[in-house]
C-alpha cells in the first residue's frame, strides 16, 4: 500500500477542513515521531445479547489502552461523550463526535453464545464524516476476547498509520526473583501489553536472552542446565524443549533464528575465543562462521536471510559488524564513541538496534545497516538487549536503574513514547514475537 | 489463562480489509510445566570445607591460598597479583591431586549480557591456561562463564564492579564431568 499521503496528524488537523471530501485525512506519521496525538473516541462495544455485556466494556478498554500506549493517539474520555452508541448499525451523528474534537471514532460489538463470542467494529474519520475501510468481524473462544481487542486495535492503527499493527502479538522474556547474586530466573511468556504472563522454566537452571522463532512456534534460549551455557529449543505450545548445537568442550549461548526458522546461529566459547556458528536444526548440520581470536556474539539475521550482524571485539572494543550469512569477511559498520553491542536487524530490514555505552551511560539506538543515521533513542544507568516489534516501529529493552531491578520498557523508533512495560516481578530480555495470524 | 494453540480466531472480515495481511504459519501458545530433570544449577552440593588451618582443606585453599584472581574493565590480562595467586594455587593442586577444578568466569554488570558471558569465559581460561603453564594436568580443569548474572557484591559503584570481575577456583574431590 502506498504511503505517499502519511502526513502528521497536526498537519491533518490544519489541513482537513480544506481537504476535498474524498481524501483520506486520517493518517499519522510514525517515523518522524508525533508531537500532537491523534483524538480517538471508543465507546463501549454495543451488546448484541445479554451475554455480551460483560465483554463491552472491557473490549473498549484494551482497544483504548493499546492506541494510547502507542502515544500517537489520545483517548477523549467516555464522560465526555455527546452521542451514545446504542446500536452497530445505527448512523453516525458526525456532529456530535466533532462538538467534542474526536478525529477517529471506533464502534463495536459483542455477542457471546456459550463460549465462543464474535466481536465487530467499524472505523470513522470523524472530520471527513466516512467510514474507513470495511467493517470487520473477528469470531473466537471468550478465553481469546482480549486477543480480539488486540485485533480490533490492529486493523485501527493500520488503517490510519498505513503501518501493520503489533497488538497481537507476545513477548518472551526473563523473570528474576531473589537476590541479585543468586538470581533465579525464569523464562516467562506474556502478551505485548504486559497482560497473561506465564512461566515456561520452573527457575531451577539460570537462563538468559530468549529470542522468538519467526512464526512464534519456538523459543530459542540459553540455559545453565548442565551447568554451563548451553543452547534450549523451546515448543512454546507444549513446553517441550531439547538442548541443541553441543560443541564438545565449548559454554554455546546467544542463541537466534534465521528469518525461515530452519537454522540457528549462536556463540561457542572455547580455548579464550568465541567464534559463530550456524546450526541447521533438521540436519544437525553444523558451520563455523568466523575464526577469529576475539569475541564475536549477539549475531542477528537481516530478514532477508542473506546478512548477519553481529557484536565484535576484534577493533580492541565491541562494535558492530555485517557478514555475508554464509560467513566471510565481516565490515564494520559503528564508528561512533564508546562501545556497541547486541546488533538486532529490523523486521523491516531498514535498521539496526543496538546497545552503546559511553561515558558511563547506556543507550538503546538504532542505525541505517551501513552504520549511518545513527540515532540514540533512551539514555539511562544500564539499558541493554533491543528487540523489535513485528512491524519494526517499535523497541522493547530492558533497563537497571542505579541499584534497581531491572524491568522492560520500550519506545518508539523516534525516541518518543518510553514507558515501562508491566511485568509482575522484575524482568529481562525481552524477546518480542511476531504478530499472530 | 490461555493456550493460544487451542483458540483459533477466526478472522471473518464482513468485507474484505485490504489492508489486512496476516502472516502465515504457527501457533504462539503458552507453554507447560518445567519437566527437564537432571539439572545441576540450583541443586545443592553438601562437603566439608574442613579446618583452614589444615593445609589439605578446601577452606585453606579459599581461605589462606585465595580462590580468585581479578581483572581490570574488558580484559583478561592477568596481574602481577593475580599471577602470584595462581602459583599458590598450583602449589596447592599439585599437593592435592585428589581435588578436581571448575574455573568460573565472570564480569562486573556493565555490558552487554552475552559480550560478557564470552568475556567470562575468556579470563576463566587465562586463570586455566596458567595453571596448566604451572603444570596442573588440563583434565583436571574445567571452566564455566557466567557473565554478569553472578555477582559477588551488588552494589551499582566501581568498589562492586571491581571485584566482580573475576575468575574463581573452585575446588571438589572427584573428578570433573
Amino acid at each position: 500500500m502506498t504511503r505517499l499521503f502519511l502526513l502528521l496528524s497536526a498537519l491533518v488537523a490544519l489541513l482537513a477542513p480544506l481537504a476535498p471530501a474524498h481524501a483520506q485525512p486520517l493518517r499519522l506519521q510514525i517515523t518522524e515521531g508525533v508531537i500532537e496525538p491523534m483524538p480517538f473516541a471508543m465507546p463501549a462495544f454495543v451488546p448484541e445479547n445479554s451475554a455480551g455485556a460483560q465483554y463491552s466494556d472491557a473490549l473498549a478498554r484494551v482497544v483504548a489502552a493499546n492506541l494510547t500506549n502507542t502515544g500517537l493517539f489520545r483517548e477523549v474520555p467516555r464522560d465526555a461523550h455527546i452521542a451514545r452508541v446504542s446500536s452497530f448499525d445505527a448512523s453516525v451523528s458526525f456532529s456530535d463526535w466533532r462538538a467534542i474534537n474526536v478525529q477517529a471514532l471506533i464502534t463495536g460489538a459483542v455477542e457471546v453464545s456459550g463460549n465462543r463470542m464474535t466481536v465487530k467494529f467499524r472505523l470513522f474519520d470523524v472530520l471527513s464524516g466516512q467510514q474507513m475501510g470495511q467493517g470487520m468481524q473477528f469470531a473466537g473462544s471468550t478465553d481469546s476476547w482480549r486477543r480480539m481487542a488486540h485485533k480490533v486495535s490492529d486493523a485501527v492503527y493500520s488503517r490510519i498509520t498505513g503501518e501493520e499493527g503489533y497488538f497481537d502479538s507476545r513477548v518472551v522474556f526473563v523473570s528474576e526473583s531473589g537476590p541479585r547474586g543468586n538470581r533465579t530466573k525464569r523464562l516467562a511468556i506474556m502478551d505485548q501489553d504486559g497482560e497473561n504472563v506465564q512461566m515456561l522454566t520452573d527457575g531451577r537452571a539460570l537462563v538468559i536472552a530468549p529470542r522468538v522463532a519467526p512464526g512464534g512456534e519456538r523459543a530459542v534460549y540459553t540455559t545453565y542446565e548442565t551447568g554451563a551455557p548451553r543452547i534450549a529449543l523451546m515448543n512454546l505450545a507444549t513446553g517441550q524443549r531439547q538442548l541443541v548445537g553441543d560443541i564438545p568442550g565449548a559454554m554455546t549461548f546467544s542463541p537466534r533464528f534465521s528469518p525461515d526458522g530452519q537454522s540457528l546461529v549462536f556463540s561457542a566459547a572455547r580455548g579464550g575465543n568465541t567464534d559463530l556458528f550456524r546450526l541447521n536444526l533438521g540436519s544437525g548440520q553444523m558451520q563455523q562462521l568466523t575464526s577469529s581470536s576475539s569475541i564475536a556474539t549477539s549475531p542477528s539475521f537481516s530478514p532477508d536471510g542473506r546478512n548477519i550482524t553481529f557484536e565484535s571485539d576484534r577493533s580492541g572494543t565491541s562494535q558492530i559488524y555485517v557478514m555475508p550469512a554464509t560467513g566471510g569477511e565481516a565490515r564494520r559498520i559503528s564508528f561512533g564513541q564508546g562501545r556497541y553491542g547486541t546488533p538486532v536487524w529490523s523486521p523491516r530490514g531498514d535498521l539496526i538496534a543496538f546497545t552503546k555505552s559511553h561515558a558511563g551511560r547506556f543507550h538503546i539506538g538504532v542505525m541505517r545497516t551501513d552504520g549511518s543515521e545513527e540515532r540514540l533513542l533512551t539514555a539511562s544507568f544500564l539499558d541493554e538487549g533491543p528487540t523489535w516489534a513485528p512491524n519494526g516501529r517499535v523497541i522493547m529493552f530492558t533497563r537497571e536503574a542505579q541499584g534497581g531491578d531491572p524491568a522492560l520498557y520500550s519506545v518508539d523508533i523516534s525516541g518518543r513514547n518510553l514507558r515501562r512495560v508491566p511485568t509482575p516481578g522484575p524482568a529481562s530480555d525481552p524477546a518480542w514475537g511476531p504478530l499472530l495470524p | 489463562m490461555t493456550l493460544f494453540s487451542k483458540t483459533l480466531l477466526v478472522v471473518a472480515a464482513l468485507a474484505l480489509a485490504a489492508c489486512n495481511n496476516p502472516r502465515g504459519g504457527g501457533t504462539f501458545g503458552g507453554g507447560g510445566a518445567d519437566g527437564f530433570g537432571g539439572m545441576h544449577d540450583g541443586g545443592i552440593q553438601s562437603g566439608s570445607l574442613g579446618d583452614p588451618n589444615d593445609p589439605n582443606s578446601i577452606a585453606h585453599f579459599q581461605q589462606r591460598i585465595g580462590d580468585r584472581v581479578f581483572f581490570t574493565t574488558d580484559s583478561s590480562s592477568l596481574s602481577e597479583e593475580g599471577r602470584a595467586t595462581l602459583n599458590a594455587q598450583a602449589r596447592w593442586l599439585t599437593a592435592n591431586p585428589q581435588f578436581s577444578i571448575v574455573i568460573e568466569g565472570h564480569a562486573d554488570e556493565r555490558g552487554t549480557r552475552e559480550y560478557n558471558v564470552a568475556l567470562g569465559e575468556l579470563r576463566a581460561n587465562a586463570a586455566m591456561q596458567y595453571l596448566i603453564s604451572q603444570g596442573i594436568r588440563a583434565d583436571r580443569l574445567r571452566t564455566v562463564s557466567f557473565g554478569k548474572d553472578r555477582p559477588v557484591e551488588a552494589c551499582p559503584e566501581q568498589r562492586c564492579w571491581d571485584v566482580n570481575r573475576r575468575a574463581v577456583t573452585v575446588v571438589s574431590r572427584g573428578r570433573t564431568s
